[in-house]
């Protein structure tokens, strides 16, 4: 059962994934942030009750649309709104970006700009966890389109052959860049994948905070205990393109507003814990000011911050030279 | 000090790395082999039998047998490598890059650049290169230049039991993924290999012959013939520099330069497909910073723009020959 703490925590988090995105859309649309960029809000359910299971030495590797997922493991947000902005005061100091945002010292392997990039990283974390005996596990973010990549089929096979302490999360969003997974994954099922890789394989309703949880919980404790790894399809929703600026084409008529109105994970998350009297209103509305204060705090410093002098051109290729 | 064979060096390198530190791991196709099988142990030791012995002595925790799939394990090594180990990971035949090139150009090589210099990653990635062996066109290829032109790694090319020790050695301590290419046809041979521990840096090549007439650059298993080569030619009296450039990234630019501003003759020999070749760079370099040293135009001598062949005359021929080579110092030196 999740403590009143835990849960003003979750919603701390989706709710800073959510602020976060949403003003990066609009300072990029300003021209305030070069690049390509890929928004995660929508599926803040999956990350936060994702990760809200994992220490700090606990490893996650992500994808291109990765913000969420490191909000969600802890990186430090006015460190990530500089990074994504190109400055030297960003996360990797301006040289990676939105796509590459990492931080290994919060465990955070790196978003992924190579689609079904983050799963072979993962398991090496994971391996390096069961050799060091460090009893820390792995999770690795793939979505539907990165599910169909042959480096997540060997990642799942070699976690199970070396029965490695690694969770692979598949956010299944409906889309793969701009074609449906209805159309793009072949089986229809990525969790029934998974379960044919010998691992055992749970479904969730990934706008549910409180399944993504559960389902999570189980997987970590697997992992701790030497269980090997789980695979999770947690169903989602894209509340953007595949990147700002995509006119979404593809998308059916009304379907956005749809999504917004009956598929938000927010809302979902804050109906039930007022109805359920788990959390108080005026306890959201105060974290949604503190959130919001944070994320103008960043804007505004990562603005002021210096882009990396032109001496960092040729830093941090080699460790000796 | 004992004469000991390229595969013997490794072997023992390996052996001595994992012994000095818990953190070495070796993980590959049949490094160990006779998993999930009802023979014996340590089956294998890798297909030309490098890493025989080690599963006996550290156990399969530490010598990993993977399944065949290169993209996963190369990335899982990648993986390790920025999280508290450091992988020593075998490719086997580099030809199969090809199908890990991701994770090794586009993750390994970046993780430090793109995370702001956050990260070590030290792995290093075994793999034999190399024509001779009748091993056809997807078994025998020189890729060198392929990760010698990817920033963010080093690219090491023994050729001979000595340097393959002392240049493992620095691979496996330093903090930067190192691709290790070990040529095939060298496995079985030999020089005194001293028995303590002793490291090579990357980027100072090695003079295998010394003489102010010529210079003749090269790596890997061309070292062999360029020497039989300078050797014949100072039985003339006409004496060479061999230099074996040890690393192709870095490059140790400063011995070439200085070669061929005494030389003023300069000849390439290089195993890879000559267009965007570690000959073409030698080439370039000299061309830009040491032209007016030059007495005769550069030559090159590589394999030509084809794929391996099988057939042993055709292979014979594709790879740069003793007779082309000498053709192409002696051509140099009359021009």
């Amino acid at each position: 059962m999740l403590q009143k703490e835990q849960l003003l925590n979750a919603y701390r988090t989706m709710r800073t994934i959510r602020q976060f995105e949403e003003r990066v859309t609009v300072e990029f649309e300003q021209g305030g942030i070069p690049g390509f960029v890929h928004v995660y809000d929508g599926q803040e359910a999956v990350a936060t009750g994702a990760c809200m299971h994992l220490t700090k030495d606990d490893y996650v590797g992500s994808t291109h649309r990765g913000h969420g997922h490191c909000i969600a493991k802890g990186c430090d947000i006015k460190g990530m709104m500089a990074e994504i902005m190109g400055r030297a005061t960003g996360l990797c100091r301006g040289k990676g970006g939105s796509m590459h945002i990492a931080d290994i010292d919060q465990g955070m392997l790196g978003a992924n700009a190579i689609v079904g990039g983050a799963p072979p990283l993962a398991i090496g974390a994971a391996l390096s966890a069961k050799t060091l005996g460090t009893n820390n596990v792995s999770l690795s973010f793939t979505g539907d389109g990165g599910s169909n990549q042959g480096t997540v089929f060997e990642s799942m096979n070699l976690a199970v052959v070396l029965q490695l302490p690694a969770i692979f999360m598949y956010e299944n969003n409906g889309y793969g860049e701009h074609t449906g997974a209805a159309y793009a994954v072949g089986c229809g099922d990525i969790a029934g994948r998974a379960e044919a890789f010998g691992m055992p394989a749970l479904r969730v309703d990934g706008l549910d905070f409180f399944a993504v949880y559960a389902a999570m919980q189980e997987a970590v404790e697997r992992a701790r205990s030497g269980g090997g790894p789980t695979a999770i399809e947690a169903s989602a929703v894209r509340f953007n393109g595949h990147f700002i600026g995509d006119p979404q084409l593809y998308r059916g008529e009304g379907e956005l507003e749809r999504l917004r109105r009956d598929s938000d994970c927010l809302k979902i998350f804050t109906k039930r814990v007022i109805s359920e009297k788990l959390l108080k209103k005026s306890q959201l509305n105060a974290i949604d000011r503190e959130v919001a204060t944070l994320i103008d705090s960043a804007v505004e410093e990562g603005f002021a911050a210096p882009f990396p002098a032109e001496s960092e051109l040729l830093t941090d290729v080699y460790s000796n030279y | 000090m004992s004469i000991k064979t390229i595969r013997e060096a490794i072997n023992e390198t390996l052996h001595s790395e994992m012994r000095r530190d818990s953190t070495v791991v070796v993980i590959g196709e049949d490094v160990a082999g006779g998993a999930g099988a009802d023979g014996i142990d340590d089956a294998a030791g890798g297909v030309f039998g490098v890493t025989k012995g080690l599963v006996g002595e550290f156990g399969r925790e530490r010598v990993i047998d993977t399944p065949i799939s290169e993209a996963g394990f190369i990335g899982m090594a990648a993986g390790a490598a920025c999280t508290g180990l450091r992988p020593v990971v075998e490719l086997m035949f580099f030809d199969f890059i090809g199908v890990c090139f991701d994770q090794v150009y586009n993750q390994m090589a970046k993780f430090r650049y793109m995370f702001g210099g956050k990260t070590d990653t030290p792995i290093v990635v075994r793999a034999m290169v190399g024509a001779g062996m009748r091993a056809a066109a997807q078994h025998s290829n020189m890729l060198h230049p392929l990760v010698a032109s990817v920033p963010g790694l080093k690219v090491v090319m023994p050729s001979n039991a000595y340097d393959a020790k002392g240049l493992l050695l620095t691979a496996i301590r330093d903090n930067d993924p190192v691709i290790f290419l070990e040529h095939k046809t060298l496995y079985d041979t030999s020089c005194e290999v001293p028995d303590e521990d002793y490291l090579i840096p990357f980027g100072q090549a090695a003079f295998t012959r010394e003489g102010s007439d010529i210079t003749i650059v090269s790596m890997s298993s061309m070292v062999l013939r360029c020497n039989e080569v300078a050797d014949k030619l100072a039985a003339e009296g006409i004496y060479a520099d061999v230099i074996d450039l040890r690393t192709v990234s870095p490059i140790d630019e400063g011995a070439v330069l200085e070669s061929v501003e005494v030389s003023g003759r300069l000849v390439i020999v290089d195993e890879a497909n000559e267009r965007c070749s570690m000959a073409s760079e030698i080439s370039s370099i000299v061309a830009e910073k040491a032209f007016h040293s030059l007495r005769a135009p550069i030559a090159k001598v590589a394999a030509p723009h084809s794929p391996v062949p099988f057939a042993p005359s055709l292979e014979d021929i594709y790879v740069p020959t003793v007779a082309r080579i000498e053709a192409a110092v002696r051509a140099t030196l009359e021009a």
